[in-house]
This record gives C-alpha cells, structure tokens and sequence, in this order.
C-alpha cells in the first residue's frame, strides 16, 4: 500500500552516461574518410604500335628533380608560374589541329613557335625516382588546374556554366538520369575542345 | 528571523542535467552521420598532400585503396624507415601488388569489376620512385582509373615543408 499514484518514475540519470558509453564507441572505430582526389588515367601496358612523332613545338616539357626543382622548356620555373605557362601553351593555337582545322576558340598569342592546336598539344611530365610525392601531387595539381581553366572558360562562354561543376554533377550519383543525359555532350564537347594529353614517362634512374 | 537566515544560507540550486542525454545523443547522431567504420588499421604513417583541383571518389564498393609510406613509429623497429606498401592489413612487396588488385577484383561483383578505380592513399614524404613501381604493377593487370587521394587545400602548401 505503499504508491498509488500510477507507475513509478524510472531513473533517468544514468541515460547521460549511456549515450556516453556509445558516443566514445563510434568516436574510437570510425574515421572521417577522406574520399577525394586527383583522378588519372594510366597509359595501357602495351608497346605502341606505331611511333608516332609529334614535334617538339607541340610538347611542353615539364621535369621534377630529385631536389623538387622544376625544369618547364628547360628552364628553371617556381611552381607558382606553372600554371600560366601552361595554360598560355594549351591556348596558343598557332597552327592547325589534327583535321586541318584552325582553333576558333584559343585567345592565345598564336606564335608558331608554340602549340598548334589544342588538339595537337603534349604536356610531358618527368620525374626522378627521388621526387617527393607531395611535389609530384603540387605539379599535377597545377598541370589539372590549367586544363580546368581553359575548359571552364569554354563552358562559361558556351554553357553559361563551370566545367567544373558539370562534371562533379554527372559524377553524383544523386543526379537523375535525365540530367545526365543533358550534361553528357556537353561535357564530351568541352573536353573535345581541350583535351587532357598528360604523358608521364617513366622515372629517370640515378 | 528565520525567513531571512534560510536566503542567506550560501547553497548553489542543483544545476538540472535533465538536457545532458540529449546534448550526448545530438554528438552521437553527428558523428555516427559523419563518419565511416574503419576497415583497416593503418600501418604506415599517412600525412596525405594537398590539392584543389579534386574530384570526388567514386562509391566505396567500386574502389580499392593502396596505401603506401614510412611505417609508423610502432612497426619501425621491425621494418625500418623506408617507405612501404601497405595492402589490407600487411605490408606488402611491389610484386604482391599485381596479385592484390587481381583478388579484389575478383571479389566484386561482376557489373561492378570495368569500372573500379584504384586510391592511391601515400604519404607526402614518400619518393616517386616506389609509387612509379606500383603504377607499373597497376598497368599490368589493367587498373588503369587510379586517384591519388589528396587533402582539400592550397598545393603550394606541399613545397612548404
């Protein structure tokens, strides 16, 4: 005859602590995943089947040394102007491309001593075997950068959009199908107009 | 007068912690959200470059991760210095590589297998020479979409070191 008055409170002091318990659970066996980067494509292992020779005037030479100095067209360049240099080469336009034709969309200065087209352009990257990864991460990254531009520029002016936007929403997997389908040509085109032509030769040995 | 002796008595109120599960519960729900479980315990350390111009990684059942750098200071004892590969749980050779990427590949689902990337995940210190070696290896049995797993940031930070 003690309580009358319905069921009796249930203690909820120690409901704090529970929540603790798990908390510190995930906290210790999960991590916070780091799920972006620099996507590349490799060259197939297989000999070439013809040699092909692309003139000098149509490659941008880009060597990494040991010391993580960089050597861009054989001379010596800090990496904060590789980007430009790039960028000014890919955008010459100082020929015709692979089918005759001229580039209508380069703004650059058309020196034919450069890149022909955009089409036809070769950026070659040489690194050392002792090459530090993040400097080799850096380069890419500024190689990456110069193509990003170029292509943004373009879809800008054609699109209205980034180039860069469009693809990080074909990649989404939240995006419908529909709207993919609409992103596809475009996208194609663009990378049409400035294709990524990175050749990475084998490290040199010391 | 005992009215006003029982104010000045100097005893703080209790402060109610009545909200304190709740505040737990809002941390719990946040990071069980935010993150992901741990599927390898790293053994090699792993401080990742910076880049800008990045891209988001494909769904995790469509990627294998390469880890690679100096073993962590636990396992430098019995491994030294020099920078490793790390495959699932074990350090592993550059020739074991090859043979890794074939069984994983294997395991996945058959739709799933021409579409896989391979993640790169190497610390910044680690020399060119041993991630040229697994680029070799990834080109012989056909990895060919690999991504080199980066930080968010400014890349000039990686020359500052």
């Amino acid at each position: 005859m003690a309580r009358r008055g319905g069921a009796p409170e249930v203690n909820a002091g120690s409901m704090a602590d529970i929540a603790f318990l798990l908390l510190i659970f995930f906290l210790v066996t999960t991590t916070i995943e780091t799920d972006a980067g620099l996507d590349r494509k490799l060259p197939p292992d297989e000999p070439p089947k013809d040699n092909v020779v692309i003139k000098q005037k149509n490659i941008f030479t880009v060597e990494v040394n040991k010391d993580n100095q960089l050597l861009v067209e054989n001379e010596l360049m800090e990496l904060k102007d590789l980007r430009a240099a790039a960028v000014k080469f890919l955008d010459n336009g100082g020929g015709t491309g692979e089918k005759g034709e001229k580039c209508d969309y380069c703004k650059g200065a058309r020196d034919p001593e450069s890149s022909d087209h955009p089409n036809k352009a070769v950026i070659s990257l040489v690194n050392d075997r002792l090459t530090k990864y993040s400097t080799y991460i850096a380069v890419q990254n500024e190689l990456v950068a110069a193509y990003n531009e170029l292509r943004n520029r373009e879809a800008e002016r054609l699109y209205g959009t980034d180039f860069t936007t469009m693809e990080a929403d074909f990649n989404d997997p939240k995006t419908s199908d529909a709207v993919k389908d609409e992103l596809k040509p475009k996208i194609e085109r663009i990378q049409e107009m400035y294709p990524q032509k990175l050749s990475e030769a084998e490290p040199k040995k010391n | 007068m005992s009215k006003f002796n029982k104010k000045k008595s100097g005893d703080l109120p209790a402060i109610s912690t009545a909200s304190l599960p709740d505040i737990v519960f809002m941390l719990l729900f946040f990071f069980m959200t935010v993150t992901v479980m741990k599927d390898s315990s790293l053994m090699v350390q792993n401080e990742l470059p910076y880049a800008d111009q990045i891209q988001k990684l494909d769904k995790k059942d469509r990627v294998i991760y390469i880890y690679a750098g100096k073993p962590s200071e636990r396992y430098q004892s019995t491994y030294g210095t020099s920078a490793k590969i790390q495959l699932n749980d074990k350090f592993a050779d550059v020739s074991d590589v090859a043979n890794y990427i074939l069984a994983e590949r294997a395991k996945k689902r058959e739709e799933l297998q021409n579409v896989l990337t391979t993640a790169l995940k190497v610390d910044e210190e680690t020399n060119m020479g041993l991630v040229s070696d697994i680029k070799q290896e990834l080109r012989k049995v056909n990895a060919l979409k690999i991504n080199y797993t980066t930080k968010k940031g400014d890349a000039f930070r990686n020359m500052q070191k």
